[in-house]
């Protein structure tokens, strides 16, 4: 099979606080390792998106300065991004990208930013710095166990229909009441969690390159199986430390 | 002199005592104790040295206050310095405790220096009123404590704009953040910076202020040295680095010492790295604003110790461990550009590199993932993956093509002893600690006998 995948990466100047490149590196290895070259293609502000020429979508979190400049620019590609979505593209929203992924973000003065509405849900900003959801989060999921980071000041909520990512087994989640964590519509998955997410939860990363595979070459993909020692002992110490430590 | 103040000195000192007959390095026990009694002691002690230094920033404040030390030794003055591991406010009243009489009175120090990690400097400032705060620079570190970049400066600048016009700024100019700082100034300023190819690191680690902060518009570089640091200039407005009063020039590094050269004249530093420029660059400028003659300057930079675990070399039944503290992106980076500078002069490389997340590490270890360890994929002969989180980062070592089979090895006392049965006597192992890693790490050598307890090394 020759293929190259094609990643996008999207604001990757702007959103990568949160050791968002993590993620890039886990699907560009574990592509690599089944001996599939992945491209990296990065998409800033003001430059053109065509989605059509790419396989998987990665945004990252940013600071509060950088998020807004990105919201603007977003609902430009709001569009394409939905109907991409909807035709099954596989795509990965960490943190502030997860938050602009929603309907809207109300800032802690009240004030409204709309988001490109991938996800039914609303985040309200309590204010303050004082009770951020800061630790490190397990969750159980369709993947299986997964293990992250949380640090985020906004409480996420879903609207009646809209499935999460998975539900909390440790930490704070998306809002610290309904035990639900992230997003998911089809092959997007939207997250708070960093740590970096894809290289301690091989699960998630081996499903976005399943699907990017199938979707590109129309057929039924069965990956190679990878020795995962390392990758799984990393995942295990995390789980440990996030049972430890609150 | 009121009976509160009295007791809080006296519980203090007692508190010290007790502190170090267990052992530990009383730096914040003492401190703790007597500003919970009297909490404008920092203020009525530190208030007693004539002339007050705060130095502040993400990298570099503590090899900078050693610099400077070591200027302030070689010009005769006398001084006192926050230690290691102290630099919030209950640090530094341990610190002028040590040097109080029981009636508190401060022994006589011609400068107070003065370590602030960056949150506490406001507290700082307003409790010591410094006639210099130098800041060396802001990068992304330990989010889940601090919080991002601009909130740090934010803090910073609302400091700033109640502070007494009388201190002298000291800022990194190359730095477009804090060289920011000085535009709304109404005191004094004195910015220094590198104009040095030879410090373009070799992949830039990601930086965090993209926008002019007068204008908005995007910052373009002649130089980027590392993160957003470097020879900058606004795209839009005129907006550009400021004018240079003290600059550094022909940066050449080696494993041990590196050479430059500042307004012309050639000076040398016993610390190996590149970044380690910069804090010479400060100290200097540090040095400048307090009047120090030329020729100490040049002598104190030549004499300078490393402080410890920063490029600190210690001796393991025959082996030399470097210990290259690494708490961050930016500061990691910088370190692993050093050790690809070792190529030809090291072969092959063996490198430990320890993850802790307690507090002081940052809990969130996602940062390793923006390191650039790739840098050295073709450099590593053997490595070792150690600390509490020693887990993360093999995959992270292995994800950034270190040689296979990394070694896991989550203590100190079992990295020591594969150190020493997997490397011949006469070796170079480079060991990168994050800080308590690197405590736990001194904590085995002292153990062993290999190293001082910090709190035991002179000043």
């Amino acid at each position: 099979m020759t293929v190259t995948l094609r990643l996008g990466h999207l604001y990757s100047e702007a959103m990568n606080v949160y050791g968002d490149r993590g993620n890039v590196i886990a699907l560009q290895r574990r592509s690599e390792a089944r001996g599939i070259p992945l491209e990296v293609h990065r998409v800033g502000v003001e430059e053109e998106l065509d989605l059509s020429g790419l396989d998987i979508l990665l945004v990252g979190g940013g600071q509060d300065g950088e998020q807004m400049r990105v919201a603007a620019d977003l609902a430009s590609k709001g569009e394409q991004v939905r109907l991409a979505v909807d035709a099954g593209m596989p795509m990965l929203a960490v943190c502030g990208g997860f938050q602009l992924f929603g309907t809207k973000y109300v800032d802690e003065g009240g004030a409204e930013l709309t988001g490109i509405g991938v996800f039914d849900m609303v985040t309200r900003h309590p204010g303050g710095r004082t009770n951020r959801c800061v630790g490190n989060v397990v969750l159980d999921t369709p993947f299986g166990e997964v293990v992250g980071f949380e640090n985020h000041g906004g409480r996420t909520f879903l609207g009646p229909g809209q499935q999460p990512f998975g539900t909390v087994q440790h930490g704070s989640g998306n809002n610290t009441k309904d035990h639900t964590e992230g997003a998911r519509r089809l092959n997007a998955i939207g997250t708070y969690l960093h740590g970096s997410l894809l290289p301690k939860n091989p699960k998630v990363t081996d499903f976005l390159l399943n699907q990017a595979l199938q979707r590109k070459t129309g057929e039924q993909v069965e990956l190679e199986r990878l020795d995962d020692s390392v990758e799984l002992a990393a995942h295990r110490r995390a789980v440990e430390v996030a049972k430890r430590r609150r | 002199m009121d009976l509160r103040f009295t007791i809080a000195v006296l519980a203090g000192k007692a508190a010290a005592v007790i502190s170090r007959r267990l052992g530990r390095g009383g730096t914040a026990l003492p401190g703790l104790v007597a500003t919970r009694i009297a909490s404008d002691l920092v203020s009525r002690l530190g208030l007693q040295v004539p002339r007050r230094v705060l130095v502040t920033g993400t990298n570099g404040k503590t090899t900078t206050s050693q610099i400077v030390a070591s200027v302030l030794n070689a010009e005769g003055l006398t001084y006192l310095h926050n230690r290691e591991g102290s630099n919030m406010v209950r640090g530094f009243a341990s610190t002028l405790l040590q040097q109080t009489g029981p009636r508190g009175k401060l022994r006589h120090h011609d400068v107070g220096l003065f370590e602030t990690d960056e949150a506490t400097m406001p507290a700082a400032v307003g409790a010591l009123a410094p006639n210099v705060i130098a800041f060396t620079n802001i990068l992304r570190d330990q989010l889940d404590r601090y919080g991002e970049v601009d909130t740090v400066a934010q803090i910073w600048r609302e400091a700033l704009a109640e502070a007494s016009p009388d201190s002298t700024l000291v800022l990194n100019a190359d730095d477009p953040l804090v060289a920011s700082l000085g535009s709304d100034w109404k005191g004094p300023t004195h910015y220094f910076g590198v104009d040095s190819p030879a410090l373009v690191a070799d992949v830039a680690s990601p930086g965090d202020v993209r926008w002019c902060s007068r204008c908005g518009s995007p910052l373009s570089y002649e130089q980027r040295y590392f993160a957003h640091v470097g020879k900058w200039a606004c795209s839009g407005c005129g907006n550009r680095r400021p004018a240079l009063d003290t600059v550094v020039t022909d940066l050449e590094t080696g494993l041990d010492e590196s050479t430059f050269r500042i307004d012309g004249e050639t000076l040398s530093i016993p610390i190996a790295g590149a970044y380690n420029i910069y804090n010479a660059a400060a100290a200097t400028a540090i040095a400048r604003v307090l009047g120090v003659a030329p020729g100490a300057i040049a002598d104190g930079i030549e004499r300078v110790e490393p402080a410890f675990g920063r490029q600190e070399l210690v001796q393991l039944e025959g082996r030399r461990l470097r210990l290259l503290l690494g708490k961050n992106p930016a500061g990691t980076d910088q370190l692993l550009t050093f050790l690809a500078s070792l190529d030809g002069k090291v072969t092959p490389l063996r490198v430990a590199v320890l993850l802790n997340d307690r507090f002081a590490d940052s809990r969130d270890v996602s940062w390793i993932w923006d390191v650039n360890f790739e840098v050295l994929a073709a450099r590593v002969g053997t490595c070792w993956a150690g600390g509490e989180r020693a887990e993360d980062m093999a995959l992270r070592l292995k994800y950034a093509g270190w040689p296979g089979a990394t070694k896991v090895v989550r203590t100190p006392a079992a990295l020591l002893d594969s150190l020493v049965s997997d490397c011949d006597e006469g070796t170079d192992v480079f060991v990168l600690p994050t800080y308590t890693a690197m405590l736990d790490l001194r904590a085995e050598l002292v153990r062993r006998g290999a190293a001082q307890p910090y709190w035991e090394r002179a000043q």
